[in-house]
């Protein structure tokens, strides 16, 4: 059995009444969804072909057969906005796994063991935090050489201190409390406690520090493109897009504006979820915030 | 307190030292024989042979590492394989271009950051708050390196008003060198200003629902007093926190800038030395800003015990070395709001 202590006098239509009564929720969600739906429609349709190269078309300006313009190649930008979504939101959603899935075990552990586990950790994460992310990024990326791939792996590794953190300041909060006691009295375990009572009781946290990270990550993965270390061509992405556009602003200014749009926009949107989450399932943070 | 910071002090050299262990092992990964790298494709076996004798690369890892870090105290990083020149004397040139932008953009961020928190926080709840408020949730979403091409579309390719990129050097006069500064610093500056602003407004609303805040009113201080005077210097706990992590950021984050402005800084100078396999070089910038890193929040923690006084009481362990009896609330209380944030905000970087 799981106790859910957080939300005691909560049902599921109030906290859904709550939330579509909630500005910054509804606005992020929308924008959320929006570009997830671009994502998925750009594998069955793209208004061009993004692989093919129509040098007869390069640099146009926005028209309506090309809203957003061409590049230097003649590619459709709108068409390379859309499947570059398709990377932005890959790298970002694995990288927050990777920091979710091994940050989150080692913040429990931390909480729950205390001690010397929980202080060797904390150094631990020190150390990752003493390195500047994007310097870090760069690093790792030195070594296996750049791409997608390492981009995430970079990108997943700095999120592992993050949900370790926020697990275990979670989880020391949830510890001292009575139903952990009584848990604790029926003979459970220190894993069936943090499994069963102390994991879901986080999980709200989790569920808004993993927005958080899934908008850093978008940022991230754009800055590492740009300096050519992300996804390499002909694989479109924003970052990618960006670099290309930096000798031609004088020329083609639309080949900066609209990818940098396209990142604003997705990173607002995930933003104002995570804000419009953490509001409705916590009352306090309204006033915070 | 001075067990506090002493234990801040140890734990930051403990870091530093892990760091300098981790970044040697990680250039030590790196293929490349900086040795033939020195001499070139043409050179015999034997003169790299040599050469590397010369330079220590056949010795012990261990002796290696010490040689290495014991040389990082004395502020010799070794000498650079591509310009055979002291990498420290590379790093000197350069950072007089770095630290001047980081620092430029540090100052404008806070001076607009500020009053933008003071402002929401005041009108908490009504339009102005929610404008500027909007305005920072859609400011903490640029990215720095595309607010930066934006600008020159704007200030240098449009209007004219400042070069697009390049730096003359500070011979050429300070304003001059100002100018091709400014552009990367707002660029910098404007996206940290909007988490500064959302952080100095929420710091400050937690604040103003103090009592002695009420209590400072009723005696009939005018709100403007109370504002300014009680209210920000309490606010100011976070509001270092954030402005301590993101000095580290915008030194990071010069890494990108420069490379949009062409500026000639340590960003520039780290890649251009992973791409000519410079390892040496990258092995002392990533070190620099490491400890640079590790000082700030050190400097951090101290400032905290100065802006405020409750925390001197403080011993170094507060979250289980605390006799609960004597523990005055308050003080866990602040304690744990400013680890709070801290960790929030270590979160964002």
């Amino acid at each position: 059995m799981t106790l859910r202590v957080d939300l005691p006098e909560e049902t599921l239509a109030g906290v859904l009444a709550k939330a579509f009564g909630n500005r910054s929720f509804l606005i992020g969600l929308i924008i959320t969804l929006l570009v997830v739906a671009v994502a998925l429609l750009s594998f069955v349709w793209t208004p061009y072909d993004v692989t093919r190269l129509v040098i007869a078309d390069k640099t146009q300006a926005p028209s309506w057969a090309h809203w957003f313009g061409t590049d230097h190649f003649g590619r459709d930008i709108l068409s390379m906005i859309m499947v570059g979504a398709r990377n932005s939101i890959a790298v970002a959603l694995v990288a927050v796994g990777i920091g979710m899935g091994i940050g989150v075990p080692l913040g429990a552990v931390a909480a729950a063991r205390g001690g010397i586990v929980d202080e060797a950790l904390m150094r631990l994460n020190d150390l990752v935090f003493a390195f500047p992310a994007l310097l870090s990024a760069i690093m790792i990326t030195a070594i296996f050489g750049p791409g997608a791939v390492n981009a995430i792996i970079a990108i997943g590794i700095f999120n592992i201190p993050v949900f370790a953190r926020v697990a275990r300041a979670g989880a020391l909060a949830i510890w001292p409390r009575e139903f952990i006691l009584a848990a604790r009295a029926a003979g459970k375990g220190m894993t069936q406690i943090t499994v069963e009572h102390i994991l879901p009781n986080i999980a709200t946290l989790l569920l808004v520090q993993g927005t958080i990270q899934f908008a850093l990550g978008i940022l991230a993965e754009a800055g590492l493109s740009y300096v050519g270390l992300g996804a390499q061509p002909p694989m479109p992405s924003w970052g990618r897009m960006l670099f290309d556009a930096q000798t031609r602003m004088v020329t083609a200014p639309w080949m900066a504006i609209f990818p940098g749009m396209a990142i604003v926009i997705t990173v607002l949107g995930l933003n104002l979820l995570g804000d419009g989450i953490a509001d409705i399932l916590d009352p306090k943070s309204r006033r915070r915030r | 307190m001075t067990a506090y910071l002493l234990k801040r002090i140890i734990i930051a050299a403990l870091t530093l030292v892990l760091a300098s262990i981790v970044v040697f092992a990680v250039m030590e990964i790196l293929p490349g024989d900086p040795a033939r790298l020195m001499l070139g494709l043409n050179a015999s076996a034997d003169q790299v042979e040599v050469l590397r004798n010369q330079m220590g690369l056949n010795a012990p890892l261990v002796l290696r590492y010490l040689h290495w870090a014991g040389g990082l105290l004395s502020l010799d990083f070794g000498r650079s394989y591509t310009y055979s020149v002291p990498v420290i004397d590379l790093v000197r040139e350069r950072i007089v271009v770095s630290l001047p932008l980081a620092l430029i953009a540090l100052a404008l961020s806070t001076i607009i950051a500020i009053p933008i928190g003071v402002f929401s926080a005041s009108r908490q709840g009504r339009a102005g708050d929610t404008l500027v408020m909007g305005a920072a949730q859609l400011g903490v979403a640029v990215p720095n390196f595309w607010f930066a091409l934006m600008l020159i579309y704007l200030f240098a390719v449009w209007l004219r008003l400042v070069p697009a990129g390049g730096f003359p050097g500070w011979s050429a006069g300070i304003w001059t060198a100002l100018k091709s500064l400014l552009l990367p610093a707002v660029a910098l500056a404007l996206p940290q200003a909007a988490i500064l602003g959302r952080v100095a407004r929420s710091a400050l609303i937690e604040v103003l629902n103090e009592d002695y805040i009420r209590t400072a009113r009723a005696k009939g201080l005018p709100y403007r007093a109370v504002l300014w005077r009680h209210a920000l210097r309490n606010a100011m706990i976070p509001v270092l926190t954030i402005l301590g992590l993101q000095f580290a950021f915008l030194l990071a984050g010069t890494i990108i800038i420069e490379n949009v402005f062409y500026l000639p800084g340590l960003g520039r100078l780290i890649f251009q030395a992973i791409t000519q396999r410079d390892l040496i070089v990258v092995e002392g910038i990533v070190m620099l800003l490491v400890a640079a890193v590790i000082l700030i929040n050190l400097l951090v923690d101290f400032s905290y015990a100065i802006v405020d006084p409750r925390l001197r009481a403080i011993p170094g362990k507060v979250r289980s070395g605390f006799p609960s009896g004597i523990a005055p609330k308050q003080i866990l209380r602040a304690v744990q709001r400013f680890r709070e944030t801290r960790n929030r905000s270590r979160g964002r970087q």
